[in-house]
């Protein structure tokens, strides 16, 4: 495979694109699928086909509205039509090529100005089944101009230049990583995709699996190249069923095309993908667990260093990156990586995927600039809060993270300015919450959700979890005391301190967030025995007789 | 769906398929325990959940002890050491389905089942879970039965949805 062939494949599906009039691109994401995104494409087919229209009526990826679903996008018009159904397919059909059925029409204004999208391009554009519309739209370019034109060296360069820096949650820079690997001795290494997103309110990982498989698997097929990799692992939850069908016949594709296996593109480079899938264990997004799990033993991590990239699966270097991360890799290499670094802040570059839920108007999956402020995602994209609410906070970096408030909404969205307002970037879950979300109730949400989640293999994780939690749960319950309160900062600062992994080291950082903007709620519930926004149920003590 | 006698003819308790593809992926990797978890997920898949006969074979197969097997197992949410119900309703009660009512949902299937975490209904149709993140929080609260997914629920939709699973079995066909 070459540019010249690539281009053919593009003009083929260009061609028969350019045969229909018209077309109507149908959500099938799952949150559309849950909905009968199916069989409103039937129908939708079955009604052109009657009506003797010449439309083209395609499958696609995520169109990131979720709230509105099941959705469908018209072409060429480019309208969005929400809140489809199997009983409005012959208006939709009728309407092509005027204006929209009433009441269908998404007003996309604010939803659309303030994103841009580089992970997302396809999403919602092609049909996430075939390879050869990934083709169309510029596909494997990225690895084709790598193995032809560039050494490893220059690849691993690239995405140094880019400034990408790894979008799991912990922003540690692509390029350095991809360099330590790049340099051990060489041998047997290994790629591994992390797509065991299990923050809550995060699903960005999901959505690019589901839209655009083709995407991941070629930032894989470089990350490979640029480390002298052979063998690749994708490592995907089994509560996705959908992205881990689409990944099985995304590899079939690429194989048959050519991207995957022995002397890619005619050239000694060989690589193959296997996808293992997770049995339900939060722990295993972090590295050391989830090669512990593909291992087969009990996913718990193990200290480090030594750290993958020196001794990662069956000891061997091992590069590990999460969905998103690759899912930048092949623009990049097709535009180069100062082109990546136009957009963003000064040490956070290019774009971010949220996952927008929580009391949100519009719930959605978005993409947005680096150096965004909260506000204009909240207020802009998300609509704000729903009537008759007033805001109060956005949660980001699932439990790990923490609560920013309402009077720090114009801070701008990097690494560097999230965990100085004492959250971090996180995977990209942010769960927008108002007036009537009791802070001291979230709080104990995410200690609980630490405490189950916690693999019990250092003491100050698994006990001292239970502890926060018991204490969180006195509070909410107006029993406890202001030495408890106490206690529990103190706690905070032993498990953070001395937890063997993330999970633990961070799991004190909802509690720590929510004291620091939130504090007076805590002492309604200690002092007053209230909950201000009125969810917690007070447990008032028998007075003995 | 309870399968675990051996069958004379492959000796495993496992169907041919699963055998062959057994076979297989065991002689994958550089650890042969490394084919452990996909192992018991498939086999989960067959017999409906990992019972006794399900960790003899698999340790036999890979050469460990069954205490190994059972120690690996034990640790993942998603394996069973007993059967669910026909029917697996999964109710997201995470932070975005939580906001929303996700446990009044819960509540709501509880009630109506008369079930709660973890329970199976006398007649084995449906089972009942409290899960964590379900990645469908755009359309809060969320549920997934096996591998489908229902979203955006209120409590009125639960009578519906039970409806729909029980007249997919033989005696709702009535």
């Amino acid at each position: 495979m070459n540019l010249e062939e690539l281009n053919q494949i593009a003009d083929a599906v260009r061609a028969e694109n350019g045969k229909y009039d018209y077309a109507v691109n149908v959500c099938q994401g799952t949150g559309c699928l849950a909905q009968h995104a199916d069989q409103i494409q039937a129908a939708i087919g079955a009604s052109a086909a009657a009506a003797g229209k010449n439309v083209q009526v395609r499958r696609v990826g995520c169109l990131g509205f979720c709230a509105a679903g099941p959705l469908a996008q018209l072409e060429p018009e480019g309208h969005l039509l929400k809140g489809l159904s199997v009983a409005r397919a012959d208006e939709v059909v009728s309407s092509l090529g005027g204006s929209p059925p009433p009441g269908l029409q998404c007003e996309l204004s604010e939803l659309v100005e303030k994103q841009v999208q580089v992970v997302l391009e396809n999403s919602g554009k092609i049909d996430p089944e075939k390879i050869d519309e990934y083709i169309e739209r510029d596909g494997y370019q990225g690895l084709v101009k790598a193995l032809t034109e560039l050494r490893p060296v220059d690849v691993v360069q690239q995405i140094t230049e880019s400034g990408l820096r790894g979008r799991g949650g912990g922003g540690y820079p692509t390029g350095l990583k991809w360099g330590m690997v790049a340099k051990a001795a060489p041998g047997q290494k290994y790629v591994i995709c992390n797509g065991d997103e299990g923050d809550p309110g995060a699903f960005m990982d999901r959505s690019v699996l589901e839209s655009d498989p083709q995407r991941v698997i070629e930032g894989m097929a470089i990350a490979a190249y640029a480390v002298g990799a052979s063998k690749g692992y994708i490592y995907v939850r089994a509560e996705y069923p959908l992205a881990v069908s689409r990944l099985t016949s995304g590899l079939r594709e690429a194989r048959r095309r050519g991207f995957l296996g022995n002397n890619i593109c005619g050239t000694p480079f060989d690589f193959d993908i296997e996808i293992r899938i997770g049995a339900g264990a939060f722990v295993c997004g972090e590295e050391t667990a989830l090669i512990a799990s593909i291992e087969g033993l009990r996913g718990v991590p193990r200290v480090r260093p030594p750290y993958p990239a020196s001794a990662g699966l069956w000891g061997k270097p091992t590069l590990i990156n999460n969905v998103e991360t690759f899912a930048n890799v092949p623009p990049i290499l097709r535009k180069g990586g100062a082109w990546f670094a136009k957009v963003g802040t000064a040490k956070s570059k290019g774009t971010k995927v949220f996952a927008l839920s929580g009391k949100i108007r519009n719930t959605a999956l978005i993409e947005v600039p680096m150096g965004i402020t909260l506000r204009e995602i909240v207020e802009g994209i998300g609509g704000g809060v729903p009537e008759g609410h007033s805001f109060k906070a956005v949660q980001t970096g699932g439990p790990s993270g923490g609560c920013i408030p309402a009077e720090l909404m114009d801070i701008e969205v990097s690494y560097e300015s999230l965990i100085q307002a004492g959250s971090m970037m996180g995977s990209g879950g942010m769960i927008v919450m108002d007036d009537s979300s009791c802070m001291v109730n979230v709080a104990k949400f995410f200690m609980e959700f630490c405490m189950t989640e916690s693999c019990g293999k250092c003491i100050p994780c698994r006990a001292g979890t239970v502890q926060m939690f018991e204490l969180l749960a006195k509070i909410c319950e107006g029993r406890a005391t202001m030495d408890d309160l106490d206690l529990l900062i103190d706690l905070c600062s032993t498990v953070k301190e001395a937890s063997l992994c993330g999970l633990g080291q961070t799991a004190p950082n909802p509690v720590l967030s929510t004291l620091r903007y939130f504090k007076q709620e805590y002492i309604e519930h200690i002092q007053n025995k209230r909950c201000p926004a009125g969810v917690c149920t007070i447990k008032h003590e028998e007075v003995p007789a | 769906m309870t399968k675990n006698e051996t069958s004379p003819e492959t000796m495993s308790i496992f169907s041919p398929a699963l055998s062959a593809r057994f076979d297989k992926l065991v002689g994958k990797y550089p650890l042969r325990r490394s084919a452990l978890v996909p192992m018991l997920l498939y086999a989960q898949d067959e017999v409906g959940y990992i019972s006794d006969a399900v960790v003899a074979e698999v340790a036999a197969r890979i050469g460990i002890t069954e205490l190994d097997v059972r120690s690996v197992a034990s640790y993942y949410s998603m394996l069973r050491f007993k059967p669910a119900g026909k029917f697996n309703v999964q109710v997201c009660t995470n932070i975005a389905c939580m906001l929303r009512g996700g446990y009044e949902i819960f509540d709501t299937f509880s009630e109506k089942l008369g079930i709660g975490h973890k329970g199976v209904t006398a007649d084995g149709v449906f089972s009942l879970e409290e899960v964590e993140c379900i990645g469908a929080c755009c359309w809060a609260p969320a549920i997934q039965v096996n591998y489908n997914f229902h979203d955006e629920l209120k409590p009125e939709n639960v009578d519906g949805i039970l409806a729909e699973y029980r007249a997919k079995t033989p005696e709702g066909g009535r």
